[in-house]
């Protein structure tokens, strides 16, 4: 098991590789579909990514602004719908890790080994054991597009994720996709 | 007889007639009259039935005049107190459902868990799988935080009110939302506005079916949207796959679907295939069978086969938990039929990821859960 604290470091994330158990301890910001199309759209973030974890996630939060939020569940969305977007976030915006699920394609595979970022494979559907690990609620921005689609900057402890594509080509996903093509055929 | 019948008939008829004209000529003053009249008569009534069961001494007891009063009081707050308590039953339901796997589910994926082999990723998603359920369970809160589409299966006697039900529904939907055993997750599809508490067109999502028993069941699923977007729609023959109209094709078309999901639909998952139906209904059909209990078998012997060879294959593949790599891909199979066009032959299949939410009640007289069905 490696682990990840804040703040995060380039060198850090060129030391992982595929299949890496990581737990992240600091700060991560959720960001999904809407935020990604407003970023690709020119609209400048409102927040500075430079050296930051993006989550694609939309939590369940209750509470407000003056109460104090709780996050009540907040697992992994499905990544692939970003894929035609995060590698110019990671160009425009220096981040250094992407968490979601279900790995992206070969144009975020490309951004991370251009701009050294790496992309952490969080477990879908556990979103209990993952909210337990959210220490704190800092902010949140963009509440506009919705609770579940807004940037919620989150303070995290040893939070579980899984190295499937790294800064230097390497993707788990793209082997298991070749691999279960390949032995599908033995069946057919 | 039947002269003498149809002679008390027109007797009838011209009393209603007449009875009718006086009224119509009445003003409304008068109409007025006739609704107290009415009201009068209906609480006497309510008054007898009441007085015999709940409150036998207050009736002898109490004037003529005031004691209907009193009477449809109580009838109205027992009305209420009816819809409190399908609200209430609702609401537990919606609770249990975002928060509790189904044992049936729970079974076969400590099972899955046992089979990866030690110190692998395959295993350690297994585990935070498992500790999740535990957690969701342990402190009443979503297991997944994409607490999905809300589908109702609701099978009723005849002459249930669907309107009224329905009414409680939203109402139970968007109390759950605000305590947060549902996410707010209805998106208007033009404006992306998300403020409609789950609910607003097709949300949630209630399908009505009559049948003979005299108890209302409800089943309810909430079905997330990374394992709803990884389903698929097959229209045989297809060329690429060298799928036919017939079981093989089925299977082919079912084994790409798999394939082509990888670990996107939060695996291990379910599958829900429909063979036949229009494009519609195959879709109703494929998460209609997600509602089969795991441990059922296909009374259909060649359905039962494939469902079968189907899970074993998958599991044969190497996609794993999350399409880690591992052993176990898929945790079952459900397929049923419809039938079909000469011109048409779809497989319909849906996807459940392993955060399988899925529950039903079957209710008492007085609307509370008599028993939990899963």
């Amino acid at each position: 098991m490696k682990k990840l604290d804040y703040p995060f470091k380039k060198e850090d994330i060129l030391d992982l590789r595929v299949g890496d158990m990581v737990l992240i301890t600091g700060k991560l910001f959720t960001g999904r579909d809407a935020v990604h199309k407003r970023l690709h759209d020119g609209v400048k973030s409102p927040v500075d990514l430079q050296n930051q974890i993006i989550y694609h996630c939309g939590p369940v939060v209750i509470g407000d602004k003056k109460k104090g939020f709780e996050v009540k569940a907040a697992g992994p969305t499905t990544s692939i719908r970003e894929e035609p977007y995060q590698w110019e976030v990671m160009r425009d915006y220096g981040i250094v890790g992407v968490i979601g699920k279900g790995g992206m394609g070969p144009k975020t595979l490309k951004g991370c080994s251009d701009y050294g970022c790496v992309y952490m494979h969080a477990i879908g559907g556990a979103a209990q054991v993952l909210a337990e690990k959210i220490k704190s609620v800092d902010n949140v921005y963009w509440e506009d597009l919705g609770s579940p689609e807004a940037i919620w900057e989150l303070t995290v402890e040893e939070f579980p994720v899984v190295i499937t594509m790294d800064a230097h080509g390497g993707s788990l996903h793209e082997k298991v996709q070749a691999s279960s093509e390949e032995e599908l055929k033995k069946y057919l | 007889m039947v002269k003498k019948k149809a002679k008390a008939k027109k007797v009838v008829a011209k009393k209603a007639v007449k009875k009718t004209t006086k009224k119509t000529t009445k003003k409304v003053a008068a109409k007025k009259v006739v609704a107290k009249k009415a009201t009068k008569k209906v609480a006497k009534k309510v008054a007898k039935k009441v007085a015999k069961k709940v409150a036998k001494k207050v009736a002898k007891k109490a004037a003529p005049k005031k004691a209907p009063a009193k009477k449809i009081a109580v009838k109205k707050t027992l009305a209420k107190k009816g819809g409190d308590q399908l609200f209430d039953s609702l609401l537990e339901l919606i609770r249990k459902t975002s928060a509790e796997i189904p044992g049936d589910i729970q079974k076969v994926i400590l099972e899955a868990l046992h089979r990866e082999e030690k110190n692998t990723t395959a295993e350690y998603a297994m585990n935070i799988i498992k500790a999740n359920i535990e957690l969701a369970k342990k402190k009443s809160q979503p297991l997944c935080q994409d607490t999905g589409t809300i589908l109702f299966y609701v099978s009723h006697p005849v002459g249930f009110n669907q309107t009224e039900f329905t009414k409680t529904v939203h109402k139970a939907v968007r109390k759950a939302t605000e305590v947060g055993f549902l996410r707010q997750n209805s998106v208007d599809s033009l404006t992306g506005k998300n403020d409609s508490m789950n609910v607003g067109p097709g949300h949630p999502d209630i399908h009505f079916h009559e049948h003979k028993k005299n108890s209302v069941e409800i089943k309810l699923m909430l079905k997330g949207g990374g394992c709803e977007n990884v389903g698929a729609q097959y229209s045989l023959p297809n060329q690429a796959l060298g799928a036919g109209r017939d079981l093989d094709g089925v299977r082919k078309a079912i084994l790409d679907c798999i394939v082509k999901a990888q670990g996107k639909g939060c695996g291990p998952g379910v599958l829900g295939v429909c063979i036949g139906g229009d494009r519609g209904a195959g879709y109703v059909q494929s998460k209609e069978q997600l509602l089969r209990k795991l441990d059922d078998e296909n009374s259909v012997a060649d359905l039962k086969k494939l469902e079968k060879d189907i899970v074993e294959t998958a599991n044969k593949l190497g996609i794993g938990p999350m399409g880690f790599g591992g052993k176990t891909t898929l945790l079952g199979c459900k397929i049923g039929t419809l039938n079909r066009l000469p011109a048409s032959f779809f497989v319909s299949v849906s996807y459940m990821c392993w955060a399988y939410r899925r529950q039903g009640v079957s209710l008492k007289g007085d609307n509370s859960i008599a028993k939990w069905l899963y």
